[in-house]
């Protein structure tokens, strides 16, 4: 066990490098140096723009420059934003909370309502729940998260006027359990959309699967009852390869994140991308790609480990 | 007369797909409606009376009348226009980005399967990065670097869909690679060259249609995503992401609805045809797969 997640943390390590390499490459090699903006400004000699460059290490070639960035991240400094001034990593943590709360609430409502529906259509193959949740499935992954988004509000806060337009807790009742529930109903709904779409279909193929199991037949023939052995032996083994997609899935939601944060102006990682982007702010741009590079990465071994945890077929040697 | 033999067995097997796809009512049914988008925003849009950038200064976010069938958008602009102009838009980011990954994926997951090795591992690790990373942070970082226009969106997509593509393809080759056939060409002498394009590549082609026709349809949804965030296909030329920008504004949203529900609702309509259509696909080039009707 410590072995295999010694080996696993050498793999990630690379990876993680490469993308750093990738992220500084990229951003050396555009045009938006943090000098431009002094260099915008006619008020600023060229001289004293030299002796700035001089002292941010800007003269120096690029891989001294990669190397004393990358030194800094590993002692968790990411720079201060262009914008606010303030830490890279308090900003991204800070959003990287919001988004967590967003994304737990979604695969929560996710598994909610795609795994019940997901058993009747196995269930019931064929049948009219079975063709419902199959064409429920189809919209909910072909509609963009936006426009369901933009549909939602418009019914629920402009016509019905009952769910806030966004935002994460009412003026004054901040740290308000009840009001951040309000707030979390339809983000939350909107980004479980998709994962609620292919999980309705996995399920249902994972239970079909196990239903046509030797030992499924079995409890049926000792007289079990139908519920009995649908909740117990054929759901609980169909769930592993569910867990397996779901943590797959989670941390390709922070994709979708982005947009759902910007329409609810949800205070998290997404919407702060989107603004330091527009205001060019690049160190939090670079930072926040790194470390949802690194969150992933984390994320992936973790859930690699809880993996074997459920199925004990799995070893890890 | 073996040529002959060998024609009559394509159309037999053509028919027999014909069969099945058309089976599936859903994949029919959206074959159809892209067809039909496809004509409309290609066929329709110079016939039009109003250019998707010009301004109708007597007509500021109007609702729809006999000048403007759907009306005009906050700046002015006719939405019939900038619906199928953006029409077309989406569709082209959405093919050409899908035929950029289709053009890198493809040999590489080729040359991993068949040469296996260091380039297998490299390449195949490669991609394993790509997919379980959430694609849109990086295309977010390269299109706020290299800055948003319709060339960077159509490249960044093209480029990032490659995993999707070599990955399918190393798997259907592996397994190809294994078969009789492919022996029998090597004993026959034949070169390298020949089994990969003439004895493996054709026999991979199908799983390989099916995803491109998933891969158009969610790389449609990323452009419009972007767009719609503003940093996708920038206005005046329009999108039908982009068309949604402004609703993010809620008086547009509350008020103007014909803003923002049609450029929606061809979205949801296109990108549904084709996941029916790649559906349908899967069901018929597949002869294991059952037919569910």
């Amino acid at each position: 066990m410590k072995r295999y997640v010694i080996r696993r943390l050498l793999i990630a390590l690379p990876t993680f490098l490469g993308i750093t390499v990738l992220v500084f490459v990229v951003s050396y090699l555009s045009a938006g140096s943090p000098l431009e903006l002094l260099l915008s400004n006619q008020n600023i000699s060229a001289a004293e723009i030299a002796r700035q460059g001089e002292k941010l290490g800007l003269n120096q070639p690029i891989y001294v420059q990669y190397f004393s960035w990358l030194g800094h991240l590993v002692l968790g400094n990411f720079g201060k934003s262009y914008r606010t001034m303030e830490a890279v990593t308090d900003m991204v943590f800070k959003g990287l909370g919001a988004t967590s709360i967003l994304v737990l609430v979604s695969v929560v409502i996710a598994c909610l309502i795609a795994i019940p529906l997901g058993v009747q259509s196995a269930r019931r193959q064929n049948k009219i729940w079975d063709h419902i949740a199959a064409v429920f499935s189809f919209l909910a992954t072909s509609t963009p998260s936006f426009f369901i988004a933009l549909v939602l509000l418009y019914v629920f806060s402009v016509q019905l006027k009952i769910l806030p337009i966004g935002g994460m807790y009412k003026i004054g009742e901040e740290n308000n359990l009840l009001s951040l529930l309000q707030h979390l109903i339809m983000p939350g709904l909107v980004l479980s959309f998709h994962m609620i779409g292919t999980l309705i279909q996995f399920t249902r193929s994972s239970m079909l699967e196990v239903m046509r199991e030797d030992y499924v037949r079995t409890a049926k023939a000792k007289g079990l009852k139908e519920r009995n052995v649908v909740v117990r032996h054929v759901l609980r083994n169909s769930l592993i390869p569910v867990v397996t997609y779901l943590g797959m899935e989670i941390p390709l939601m922070l994709g979708g994140a982005v947009v759902t944060e910007q329409v609810f102006s949800w205070p998290g990682i997404g919407k702060l991308m989107i603004q330091s982007i527009f205001s060019r702010d690049y160190p939090v741009v670079m930072g926040i790609t790194v470390i949802v590079a690194l969150a992933v990465l984390v994320f992936n071994i973790i859930t690699d480990l809880i993996y074997g945890l459920l199925d004990p077929r799995i070893r890890y040697d | 007369m073996a040529k002959a033999k060998t024609n009559s067995r394509k159309k037999t097997l053509f028919l027999n797909f014909m069969q099945r796809f058309g089976h599936n009512r859903l994949a029919v049914a959206g074959l159809f409606a892209l067809i039909l988008i496809a004509l409309i925003v290609t066929i329709i849009p110079p016939f039009l009376p109003f250019s998707q950038e010009q301004i109708d200064p007597l007509a500021f976010g109007a609702s729809p009348d006999g000048k403007h069938l759907l009306g005009t958008d906050d700046v002015g602009r006719d939405v019939l226009s900038r619906l199928l102009y953006g029409g077309r838009i989406s569709l082209f980011v959405g093919i050409v980005s899908t035929m950029l990954s289709v053009a890198i994926g493809i040999p590489l997951g080729l040359m991993a399967a068949y040469f296996r090795g260091k380039f297998e591992t490299v390449t195949m690790r490669l991609a394993d990065i790509f997919l379980s990373f959430p694609n849109i942070i990086l295309i977010l970082f390269l299109v706020s670097i290299f800055g948003p226009s319709i060339f960077t969106v159509t490249v960044v997509i093209g480029v990032l869909g490659w995993p999707f593509f070599a990955r399918l393809m190393f798997g259907t080759v592996l397994s190809i690679r294994e078969k009789d056939y492919i022996e029998g060409a090597v004993a026959i002498g034949e070169k390298q060259r020949t089994i990969l394009l003439k004895y493996i590549l054709p026999n991979a082609i199908a799983p390989i249609l099916i995803q491109i026709t998933f891969r158009i349809a969610s790389a449609i949804i990323i452009e419009s995503s972007l767009s719609f965030l503003g940093l996708g296909v920038q206005p005046p030329a329009a999108s039908w992401g982009n068309m949604l920008y402004n609703a993010q504004s809620i008086t547009i949203l509350s008020k103007k609805i014909w803003i923002w529900l049609p450029p929606g609702l061809f979205l949801v309509l296109t990108i549904l045809s084709m996941n029916f259509v790649g559906n349908g696909l899967r069901d018929a080039l597949d002869p294991k797969t059952k037919i569910r009707t």
